[in-house]
């Protein structure tokens, strides 16, 4: 090198290639992190964790506010709110609009001060146009409301028309749903059914979700009005755990976790008749196992009205277009827009309005036998009452779910797996 | 012409030829530095400050959201150890290490053995070997998983082509950990056969056939020859594969069928210690990172144990020089 760069002129040429080329990087750098377009020209970024059946409404959005542009990220269900924390914590990286499940409300409305409270933006003179334990659900122990509803869970039982014919029980979903009035009824229908079931047909796929159904109708479940951990006092938890049990110890349950490679295909080979089903279930059996069409039908919940999931839209503060944003979240959640994504992807509104109209009440789904899908998980949704969710309410059903997987894989006795459930919540609470 | 004004310094007296060779002797004494300085700078940077940061963690009760947090002295470390999951953890990861290094490397010096031979297309073999490292770890496990499953998977179906009964793997305790060892084995054994076999091209011939001469079959000269000059190797491939081992994550968490939890199975049969860091700082509402944080420096000194261990175990194949 030192030979190289002996003469003046060798040396003149190389100090300027190098000035040259850190001009150009500098340059590239500049551009690209210099905001691209107009100055006016607004990117909103829209945070789900599944196709909530926007894509139609954005083009809507973005043609009556055309210096608005939207950009949609999706990620599994459990990444999205993981993520979601951790972009709290950094206070970086979130989306101007995030989504967040109910089973995650209560942690993230425990921070409220990292969400705008969009009731100073004037949400609060949209509150009558939700079910008023939607609204509940969202509202922080300040006072802020940090979401606005997108679509409730509601609940009620798929099951496969089929399968019950060939194990003697009634079809007709009027009949199906006159057989179990309560939970201890199901598992008796359990029973019968599993006398004369096909080979390797459960009657259930899940005693956890059994459980949880059970649960979403319960008020007080696992909080108690103060915040407190009640799992282990309260009588009615602990009887939604016998009646469980009951039909595990039965042999109904096909002992699979929910949301796991053997639980879809479950759906595709038939391996339970019934399954607990929230309205959005139906485009995810859609999904799955699209060959069983005409095979399902939908029956009422034993022990009536009960609810599965459902989300909310907040607007993290960390954004820098929290007054766009949330112009955006009141039009997705609008009734215009919920009666619509209802249409597309069977979403059920969370607006009573809506609940009680002909075009939801009227709605019937072929997939499931022409079932009036509307009126059915409609009904269960406005009968529902308010529930106290906490903020640990993810680790409490964790560790149910893995003590009544226990007994279904015949690890531990029923009231053993009960004591190590308490020991757990206890750890968690 | 440097050189030269160098060697006419001292005559000349000029302020530009010293300043020149002072500049030289500072290059040629600092250059290797500035060399080497990137690695450790990064090191430092990516490495020494995330482990004294992580140290510092574990001595306070820092959870992710909660801005309050206050320092607790060694209170982490005194509940981890009367933590039964913690211990329950440290089993599952001893086990499955166990169970998947001790066969995969002997599997893997039988395997270098072989390649070493007059094979036909030794090059492709040596190649094909290496092929399970190279895919991603995810893809494989995610596979791996579907193999075992147990209504339909692969592995139960041909087992019941011989009259065996269904094996639940996930749920078991010991055929979970058999189902992880044999992802980790089929990873792993390639990559550690390449190692042997570079090492045993370095065995010079005429060892080999001295021993011949003095009447020792092909078991012996591997006993008495090969695996004595191979020591150093097999130091070196025990102790990176109790590192990797015993830092076992991936293969379990993608076993388990319901990711929210991380809790390796429902009786937490198969969760290694860093599944089980990962549970408490990210799964679920608690991200409890002081308690997560105690749990990592726990596993740096076990992990420190057990290679020393390991390391005076080996130690005692009779060395060449004996």
């Amino acid at each position: 090198m030192k030979t190289f760069l002996k003469t003046p002129r060798r040396r003149a040429t190389a100090l300027a290639t190098v000035v040259v080329t850190l001009g150009l990087v500098a340059t590239a750098v500049v551009a690209s992190t210099a905001s691209g377009g107009r100055q006016d020209t607004v990117t909103l970024r829209v945070g789900l964790f599944g196709d909530f059946g926007y894509h139609d409404l954005y083009t809507k959005y973005e043609a009556t506010h055309p210096n608005i542009t939207i950009k949609e990220d999706i990620e599994s269900y459990a990444d999205h709110h993981a993520n979601l924390a951790k972009h709290l914590a950094v206070g970086a990286g979130a989306d101007d609009i995030e989504s967040v499940e109910v089973g995650f409300i209560a942690q993230f409305k425990s921070q409220p001060n990292l969400f705008v409270n969009l009731k100073k933006l004037g949400a609060g003179s949209l509150q009558n146009q939700w079910l008023s334990w939607k609204w509940q659900q969202s509202i922080a122990p300040n006072g802020a409301q940090i979401g606005l509803g997108t679509d409730v869970g509601s609940l009620a039982i798929c099951y496969r028309k089929d399968l019950f014919k060939r194990a003697g029980l009634p079809t007709d979903r009027a009949a199906v749903s006159k057989l179990w009035p309560t939970w201890q009824q199901y598992m008796a229908v359990g029973k019968r059914f599993e006398k004369h079931s096909p080979k390797g047909v459960s009657f259930f796929d899940s005693g956890s979700n059994v459980f949880n159904a059970i649960i979403g109708q319960l008020n007080p479940a696992y909080y108690d009005s103060h915040g407190k951990v009640i799992v282990g006092s309260n009588p009615k938890v602990k009887a939604a755990w016998n009646v469980t049990m009951q039909g595990v110890q039965s042999r109904e349950s096909a002992g699979l976790a929910a949301f796991s490679n053997d639980w879809n295909t479950g759906y595709k080979k038939g391996t339970f008749a019934t399954v607990t089903c929230p309205a959005w279930m139906m485009g995810y059996i859609q999904g799955q196992a699209p060959k069983t069409k005409g095979k399902w039908d939908i029956a009422a919940v034993p022990g009536g009205g009960g609810n599965w999931g459902g989300s909310f839209l907040t607007v993290p503060k960390q954004g820098s277009h929290t007054k766009e944003a949330y112009d955006l979240v009141k039009f997705l959640t609008s009734p215009a827009s919920e009666a619509y994504i209802f249409k597309q992807t069977g979403n059920l509104p969370s607006q009573p309005a809506l609940l009680k109209s002909k075009a939801v009440l009227g709605f019937k789904n072929p997939f499931f036998s022409n079932a009036p899908v509307g009126k059915i998980f409609g009904t269960s949704a406005m009968s529902l009452k308010k529930q106290i969710l906490g903020p640990h309410q993810g680790d409490i059903q964790t560790a149910v779910s893995n003590a009544i997987q226990r007994v279904e894989q015949h690890k531990q006795s029923p009231a053993s797996s009960w004591k190590q459930f308490l020991k757990d919540v206890k750890a968690v609470a | 012409m440097s050189e030269q004004t160098a060697v006419e310094a001292p005559i000349r007296g000029s302020s530009r030829s010293t300043i020149r060779s002072r500049l030289h002797r500072i290059d040629s004494r600092t250059a290797p530095y500035l060399y080497v300085s990137p690695f450790f700078v990064l090191f430092g940077a990516f490495g020494l400050f995330p482990l004294g940061y992580t140290a510092w963690v574990a001595m306070t009760n820092r959870t992710l959201l909660d801005p309050n947090w206050s320092y607790v002295g060694l209170d982490n470390f005194a509940a981890l150890i009367h933590d039964s999951y913690f211990w329950n953890a440290v089993e599952n990861t001893l086990a499955i290490f166990l169970i998947s290094t001790i066969p995969q490397l002997l599997f893997a010096l039988l395997l270098a053995y072989v390649l070493n031979t007059k094979l036909r297309a030794r090059t492709f073999f040596r190649m094909f070997v290496l092929l399970p490292q190279v895919t991603s770890l995810v893809a494989v496990a995610l596979i791996f998983t579907q193999l075992f499953s147990h209504d339909y998977g692969l592995v139960n179906y041909v087992l019941g082509l011989f009259g065996i009964h269904a094996v639940n793997w996930e749920a078991g305790r010991l055929s979970s950990w058999f189902a992880l060892s044999v992802m980790v084995t089929w990873r792993w054994a390639g990559y550690n056969a390449l190692i042997y076999l570079a090492a045993m091209q370095g065995i010079p011939d005429e060892l080999y056939e001295a021993a011949a001469i003095d009447g020792a079959k092909p078991w012996r000269q591997f006993r008495h020859v090969t695996i004595p000059l191979l020591r150093p190797t097999i130091i070196f491939t025990v102790i990176v594969s109790t590192i990797g081992g015993l830092q076992l994550f991936t293969e379990p968490y993608l076993f388990e069928p319901l990711k929210q939890g991380a809790t390796g199975g429902s009786a937490r049969q198969y969760q290694t210690v860093v599944m089980y860091l990962y549970e408490k700082a990210f799964a679920g509402t608690q991200f409890n990172f002081g308690y997560a944080a105690a749990i990592g420096w726990a596993l740096f000194l076990l992990i420190g144990v057990i290679s020393l261990v390991n390391y005076l175990i080996v130690r005692r194949i009779r060395s060449a020089e004996a």
